[in-house]
């Protein structure tokens, strides 16, 4: 066991961690930041997005050693500061971007990383960029949707029929 | 305008706050003090007899609590099938053991063998290699048709072959179809396989279970779509404990799409070595573990047959089918190719002469079951492909083949014992061509071509029976489960709701549509209502949630429960308002005394129930609560017509699907945003059907689709922004709501558009392609281009 210390969600933390102790478990289990998911074991599926220094890090691809004094964002720290849901959270919201809400935590994760690097991404980037995002209730429609909205952009013409 | 509140608005989804946040409770972010956890050895090979399992060097292992073998469970009950099918011999079908866990032998990959309880998951999985388990390797059952042969190796000793059951539906039937396709003018002949698929919801499964010592009461939180079920079927038929000490917790549930119905094996062990250990136990799948033991969908081998008249007429359809099983009945599997599937053979169309075979089969694969659709899908993916291939063998148009023998007048009695109530095919055909521009094809068919690209077009349409309950009638088909649905309306003092429901939401959003029903009736503000759902021990006893189920049937005893509650209130409104109760009217959250000024408000009425001072207390008790059963007397029936337009590079094979259009009857509607969405959740896994997903065994059994890299997955870069419409609304005549459920119909619909275009596309650049086998990946594309 060693010791790791970093800050999550603006917020000091440490704690005890076996040297094969995901970031993702250390988040979920240490830490009680359950809002973060696991839905593979393969990386895959982007449940488990959260940023780490700014980036979008699927938390399952890192040890918590490995985030020793990084700044970490899960989806428990994206509402506004009043506790009123963000941009992109209040986009998901509006567009039904969201059913079962297992990925969501995820896909929230990865569109504002994907935002921050692309303010008005194309309806094609936004599809390429959740390339490692499942989700399996929405088919994706709603959640397009919603980052185009969340990004200031209109629909494309083919939804609007 | 669209509505901005009540029965046919979109509020915003009051579910979304939570999960947007990070608040959700799904069960495995549920942890109980002195909790242990569980790690399941499964079986790495598909079948063998187990010689002997070595456990000593592994119990001594750090932080191993306890390790359960099959032995341990060999006089405990093992897990039951809810449905018993009757062959053509009116004999039951064969129904194997299900051991929890495995005993003597193992029969897929994925078999639980031993069960580790340790204070870590790390702790159990490295106990868990430390198991010496030697098993004599026995040949693989996994080909259906080899399986049924003389002398092939049993997945059960001791039955009598590995057919589970031969249906034949409507047997009286045969020798008139037979006759019929014999002299026909034309007939159609289609061999297809519908290919094995795995839900795959984005939370794997999940159990955890409580035993008090003080009171001796259990607890299961688990990954359920049903949880009065799992507590009736876990209780009574494997541990042998009451409902009464038996509470099962199903709360925020990440997807089903069929798969979290059924009653798993983890769940009981969890419950159960709570008990034994003494401490609460915990298992959380690993979508690897997901893959080989969560049960599977569709894996159909059918060979159909459609004959015509010289008009084009249909006269006769036969099908015969393989169904695998996998290795033990999963807990509704023997229905689903039987009655969730000869029942709609028919369709939309009116063909007076059907006959349907089902052989079910155990293989040494993971049981099979009920996925999105269940039954329906099957059927409706071999009768709009036969139709299309007849089509095009005959010449015709294939939207106007299908019209001219759509169904056009209702109530309509199939030759596959269904009734449907209510229908408009045409419409919704109008109504698709119109949303899918299809006159504007031929202009994107040569936009595609300019690239260097084929481009076709697939047209289908679909009907299913959803709703899934009238009990009496499932009886008599073999359901060993009642299948109404329950709600307990409960006012408070002060005007608020609680509706207790027996539908479970795992991301249908119930917990903003059942209030806009209730709200609605009542005529007070929606955030007055709130649902409890998924657990035992604050809903009435229900049967959860599938078969597009929730609203038509839950829905509909919620209704019940609410025409109650109101009955009941007019009555204390009557008496306060010194009136007779036949002349108090409730709108807009106010009582009434008609043609008078007298009025008193919703709220005013609920605290005299609670506060009863001036109150009839001789005629009624105080309290204003209500709970109704609803069993319906039919199915509900949606349809639709579904458009989807692919191109194919001719170079690689490669399909995309470039517009997907959707037009469907869903009867009324109560959230067309969340109807929306659930239909565009079922068009993408249709699409992935059809173009991505399979589940692959090899001949020895493995399991070689297992992870996210081997299973493809429908990711966002592989579908089109889709059009869907639910205009066209017939309602359901036999709900109080005239819905007819919306979650399934996307992934009954849109596999066979799929196909249709693909092949479309191949046979307008001259391909002699009359079919390919899903899922239509480049490989098989490009060689049956060559």
């Amino acid at each position: 066991m060693s010791k790791v210390s970093m800050r999550v969600n603006g917020r000091a933390v440490s704690g005890e961690v076996e040297g094969r102790t995901l970031l993702v478990d250390f988040l979920r289990n240490d830490q009680g930041l359950t809002g973060t998911h696991v839905g593979c074991d393969t990386s895959q599926c982007g449940a488990c997005v959260v940023h780490v220094d700014g980036a979008a890090v699927k938390a399952c691809t890192m040890f918590a050693a490995e985030a020793e004094g990084a700044e970490v964002t899960t989806i428990e720290g994206m509402a506004n500061a009043d506790g009123s849901l963000g941009t992109i959270q209040q986009a998901f919201q509006d567009h039904h971007g969201l059913q079962c809400g297992f990925c969501t935590p995820g896909m929230v994760m990865s569109a504002a990383a994907l935002l921050k690097d692309n303010p008005k991404p194309s309806e094609h980037e936004i599809r390429k960029y959740l390339e490692g995002n499942f989700c399996r209730c929405t088919g994706y429609h709603n959640i397009v949707k919603a980052i185009l909205a969340a990004s200031g952009q209109e629909m494309p013409a083919v939804a609007a029929e | 305008m669209p509505k901005d509140h009540g029965i046919g608005a979109s509020p915003k989804r009051r579910e979304d706050v939570r999960f947007l946040t990070g608040d959700g409770r799904y069960t495995d972010d549920i942890n109980i003090a002195g909790q242990a956890h569980v790690y399941f050895l499964r079986s790495d090979v598909a079948h063998g007899r187990i010689r002997s399992v070595d456990t000593s060097e592994a119990a001594e292992m750090p932080g191993v609590v306890r390790i359960f073998t099959g032995e341990d469970f060999a006089a405990i009950g093992g897990l039951p099938c809810g449905w018993c099918v009757t062959d053509r011999e009116g004999n039951p079908m064969q129904e194997p053991k299900h051991p929890v866990l495995a005993h003597e032998k193992v029969r897929h990959v994925g078999d639980p063998i031993c069960a580790v309880v340790a204070d870590t998951l790390s702790q159990a999985r490295d106990a868990a290699e430390a198991i010496v388990v030697d098993i004599e390797e026995l040949p693989a059952v996994i080909d259906m048709k080899k399986a049924v042969q003389e002398g092939a190796t049993k997945v059960h000793d001791d039955l009598t072959s590995n057919l589970c059951y031969d249906w034949g539906f409507v047997e009286d039937n045969r020798a008139a179809v037979d006759e019929a396709i014999k002299s026909a003018h034309h007939v159609t002949t289609l061999e297809l396989v519908n290919n094995r698929l795995v839900a795959n919801p984005m939370e794997p499964r999940v159990a955890v279970g409580q035993w008090e010592k003080g009171t001796g009461d259990y607890t299961l939180y688990t990954t359920s779509q049903n949880p009065h079920v799992i507590r009736l079927l876990m209780g009574a038929f494997v541990l042998g404990i009451p409902e009464h000490k038996l509470r099962v917790v199903a709360p925020d549930v990440g997807g089903g799409f069929g798969t979290k119905i059924f009653h798993y094996a983890e769940e009981a062990f969890c419950t159960w070595a709570a008990k034994e250990c003494r401490r609460p136990v915990k298992w959380t799948a690993s979508r690897s573990e997901a893959f080989m033991s969560d049960a599977h969908g569709r894996d159909h081998v059918t060979k159909i047959e459609l004959a015509m008249d010289a008009d084009g007429m249909f006269t006769a359809l036969r099908t015969e089918t393989y169904a695998n099983m996998g290795a033990y009945l999963s807990t509704f599997a023997p229905s689903v190719p039987t009655w969730l599937h000869g029942t709609l053979m028919a369709g939309n169309y009116k063909t007076p002469l059907i006959y349907v075979n089902v052989k079910a089969v155990f293989t040494n694969t993971v049981p099979v079951d009920a996925y999105r659709g269940a039954g329906r899908p099957e059927a409706t993916y071999q009768l709009e492909r036969v139709i299309d291939k007849a089509a095009r063998e005959t010449g015709r148009d294939p939207i106007e083949l299908r019209r001219q023998n759509f169904i056009t007048e209702f109530p309509y009695a199939t030759p596959v014992a269904v009734e449907y109530d209510t229908g408009d095919y045409h419409a919704t055909m109008d109504k698709l061509i119109e949303i899918a521009d299809i006159k504007g094809f031929e202009k994107r068919r040569a936009a595609s071509a300019e690239k260097g690209m084929l481009r076709g077009l697939g047209v289908n349409c679909y009907i299913e029976a959803c709703g899934i309950a009238p009990s009496n009638l499932v009886g008599q088909l073999g359901a060993r489960a009642g299948l109404y649905e329950s709600a307990t309306v409960r006012v408070n003092a002060t005007g608020g709701l609680v509706v207790m429901t027996g539908s479970h939401s795992h991301g249908q959003g119930h917990e903003t549509s059942f209030p806009q029903v209730v709200a609605d009736m009542i005529g007070i503000p929606e955030d007055m209502v709130e649902i409890v759902h998924g657990d035992t021990a604050n809903t009435p006893m229900g049967m959860g949630t599938y078969g597009s189920r929730s609203l038509a049937v839950g829905g509909s005893a919620m209704v019940r429960a609410t025409e109650k509650i109101i009955a009941k209130a007019k009555k204390i409104a009557a008496h306060i308002m010194e009136a007779s109760d036949q002349d108090i009217e409730l709108k807009d959250g106010q009582f009434t005394v008609a043609g008078t000024d007298k009025s008193l408000a919703w709220g005013d009425v609920t605290l005299a129930a609670y506060v009863p001072h001036n109150y009839p207390l001789k005629d009624m008790e105080p309290g204003l609560e209500e709970t109704a059963f609803y069993d319906p007397n039919n199915f509900t029936y949606p349809s639709g017509a579904y458009c989807c337009e692919v191109e194919v590079d001719p170079d690689t094979g490669r399909v995309t699907v470039e517009r997907f259009a959707a037009a469907d009857d869903f009867g009324n509607i109560v959230n067309p945003m969340i109807v929306d969405g659930q239909v565009h959740g079922g068009i993408a896994q249709g699409i992935g059907q059809a173009l991505l997903e399979s589940c692959i065994y090899d001949e020895n059994g493995q399991l070689t689709s297992a992870s996210y890299m081997d299973y493809a997955m429908p990711r966002a870069d592989n579908m089109p922004m889709f059009t869907v419409d639910h205009s066209c609304q017939t309602p359901c005549t036999h709900n109080p709501l005239g819905v007819k459920g919306c979650g399934e119909a996307g992934a009954i619909g849109s596999p066979p558009a799929v196909v249709n275009a693909v092949v479309d596309a191949l046979q307008r650049a001259g391909k002699d392609v009359t079919h390919i086998d899903m899922p239509l990946s480049p490989a098989r594309v490009w060689a049956a281009m060559q």
